[in-house]
């Protein structure tokens, strides 16, 4: 295995040891890495980490449900050409000045090996993983307007999130390498808060892992994830708020609980178990 | 030299394809497995497996794969809480013992386990013999040896039998999924495109330019157009409980690609149990209070909406003609089937999709006699991918 192309992980991002593999087995075998997982695990801080740790540039396409294929490979501006043609301006016989590559096409002709992140593939058509098959599979396409194939001059590694709101097709899922996150246990939970508050009391974390869990194992529509923890550690931090009092009044619960539902029977269970 | 794996999986259920397998050969060959059975283990997930849905399944057939492996008896618990607290972790790896390691079968290095369970009555650490920890032997916990099998500890390198063994992915099987994209597809074709909605204008109308143009006398002037968006607006209307119980799985697979398919303006579920009566449910759950009034569904959900209504149409016949009927915390006075003409006379769009097969045993039971009845009001089609594209294409057309 190339030893230049191997990410073990950064500074600043914890990854358990089956991603840092899937990951790596995906950029030797050059396919898209496929990421699944519960909101606010770290999907896209992936990319960023792996793009940090090898030294690569990071291109992000964010997927919007209006997004097409289309987009990610070029756009043709006809209007501009229309209007620059009615004034005589200049280059307007040159088809190329008026055709823009979208981070699909800006990967491909990228000198230097990019990362390239296809961000919550889900949130799109249903159809699109399948318009870009031949794309991610040649890492090639095609302008008709200038008759040029675009293909890449170094493989970009691919990372595509997805966080399971639609099915993906078969044919997409079968050229990717998969891996789901699971959510972290109390272990990888603490070095993951200790990448991000290096001076944090044991005292507090043990309360703020003890509350944390227990609130996620509550029957709640939003379960709070990562990224809501080191808010709400944040949040701790800054209101000065004792180590002891953290499970007796869990302050700030809205930090991690978004709806009030799910606050309301927080406190339900709280008062029947008199925390 | 797998190949046995391959039709394995198979034939477990696993839709693995010769692409697949043929990249996790590539794989082998690229030494991505890191000659270890752990690696192997998280290799093969990785390319072959692509939902973790289907995790326990692998994990199943991994297991019985490699089950010979695995069966050695039962350790004594003194041995595996030791091992479970590493002493230490010297720097000892010896190229020579990983390489005389590396020619055991995992068969050699079982038989080898119970033997030396039975020679060894204290604890070793460091060493390259005895099961101990941190060492170079093919057992124990945080060894260095790249293979072998691992006895108590957890994590970093952890063995693959224990990891298949834990099939920490039970819960997320969940079959139900298999199978929503295709309902998700014919859910696609329940869309009208609509120019007359509030939206920005910011597409460009080549006809009108062109027209615009000319009458500038040359000069360019683009007209832009309001986009095209589906202005379908669904109402979903389920049969909860009792005799739906049987169907859940079909339902729940429905109600999923529905419930996916983005493409439409609205979406409203409301559920029920047998038929409609004064109060619908917004839970599945059916409690007393999560509701609203159907008159007030009948009143405030235009008649615009598209409704597909959910059930097996089979109750006893006074569920649907009685006057005063007593359901799940809601009474009422009007019967059931008159609430249904209520649905039926308000709105233009409307479809009856039935999970039940129809078979020998229903057609003589008495409630077929709903069944029929409710048949004759509804245009009702059976819950299959095939006629719910009919009902779809009855859905686009008015009745």
């Amino acid at each position: 295995m190339d030893t230049n192309n191997t990410f073990n992980g950064s500074s600043d991002y914890v990854a358990s040891q089956e991603l840092m593999r899937a990951a790596n087995i995906a950029i030797a075998l050059e396919k898209p890495l496929l990421i699944k997982g519960e909101p606010g695990t770290g999907k896209t801080m992936l990319a960023q980490a792996i793009s940090k740790a090898l030294g690569k540039k990071l291109i992000i396409w964010n997927i919007k449900s209006t997004t097409k294929a289309q987009d990610g490979l070029y756009v043709y501006d006809v209007v501009q050409r229309l209007y620059d043609s009615q004034f005589g301006g200049e280059g307007v016989d040159d088809i190329k000045k008026y055709v823009k590559l979208g981070k699909l096409g800006e990967a491909f002709s990228s000198d230097e090996q990019v990362i390239l992140l296809i961000d919550e593939i889900d949130k799109a058509d249903i159809e699109f993983p399948n318009d870009l098959l031949w794309e991610l599979d040649k890492m090639e396409f095609y302008i008709p307007e200038t008759k040029e194939t675009v293909s890449a001059k170094k493989r970009p590694i691919v990372i595509i999130t997805s966080n399971a709101e639609k099915e993906l097709p078969d044919a997409f899922l079968r050229r990717c390498i998969f891996h789901y996150i699971q959510f972290p246990d109390k272990e990888l939970m603490e070095k993951i808060v200790r990448v991000h508050f290096e001076n944090l009391e044991q005292k507090l974390l043990d309360e703020v892992m003890d509350t944390f869990y227990w609130i996620r194992g509550l029957d709640i529509n939003k379960k709070p994830s990562t990224s809501e923890v080191i808010d709400w550690i944040q949040a701790l931090e800054i209101g000065g708020v004792p180590a002891e009092k953290i499970k007796e009044e869990i302050p700030f619960a809205g930090v991690l609980l978004k709806k009030n539902e799910d606050i309301d029977s927080m406190e339900k269970s709280r008062r029947r178990f008199k925390f | 030299m797998f190949s046995d794996f391959f039709y394995l999986l198979r034939s477990r259920g696993l839709d693995v394809s010769l692409n697949e397998w043929l990249t996790l050969m590539e794989a082998l060959e690229k030494g991505l497995a890191d000659s270890s059975l752990t690696g192997f283990y998280y290799l093969s997930r990785a390319v072959l497996v692509k939902s973790e849905t289907e995790f326990d399944k692998f994990d199943g057939a991994f297991l019985e794969y490699f089950k010979d492996v695995q069966n050695f008896e039962e350790l004594p618990k003194e041995l595996l809480d030791w091992l479970n607290n590493p002493k230490e972790n010297p720097d000892n790896y010896d190229a020579a013992q990983d390489k005389k390691n590396l020619g055991l079968s995992m068969e050699e290095i079982q038989k080898m386990l119970l033997e030396r369970l039975k020679e060894q009555d204290s604890e070793h650490n460091g060493g390259k013999y005895w099961v101990g920890t941190g060492g170079m032997s093919v057992f124990g916990n945080n060894g260095n040896a790249s293979n072998g099998i691992r006895v108590g500890g957890v994590s970093q390198k952890r063995r693959a039998m224990q990891g298949a063994g834990e099939r920490q992915f039970k819960d997320f099987r969940d079959d139900n999924v298999l199978g929503t994209r295709q309902f998700q597809m014919a859910f696609r074709k329940l869309r009208q495109f609509s120019t007359k909605i509030d939206a920005l204008k910011t597409e460009l109308d080549i006809d009108s330019s062109i027209d615009e143009t000319c009458e500038n006398a040359g000069n360019l002037k683009i007209v832009y157009q309001k986009p095209r968006k589906n202005s379908v607006k669904v109402l979903l209307l389920m049969d909860s409980g009792g005799s739906m119980d049987y169907y859940m799985h079909l339902c729940s697979m429905l109600f999923n690609a529905v419930a996916k398919s983005s493409h439409f303006k609205d979406l409203k579920v409301y559920y029920f149990h047998n038929c409609i009566y004064s109060m619908l449910y917004t839970d599945p759950t059916l409690y007393p209070g999560k509701w609203v009034e159907t008159d007030w569904v009948l009143k405030n959900i235009g008649s615009d909406y598209k409704v597909i209504i959910v059930g097996d149409a089979s109750m006893d016949p006074s569920e649907l003609y009685g006057r005063s009927y007593y359901n799940y915390g809601a009474r009422t006075d009007v019967p059931g089937i008159e609430y249904l003409k209520k649905f039926k006379g308000r709105y233009k769009h409307i479809v009856w999709l039935n999970p039940m097969v129809e078979t020998g045993v229903w057609r003589t039971s008495y409630w077929m006699e709903t069944y029929n009845i409710i048949k004759s009001e509804f245009d009702m089609y059976p819950l299959t991918v095939e006629a719910l594209d009919k009902a779809i294409k009855k859905l686009m057309v008015a009745k």
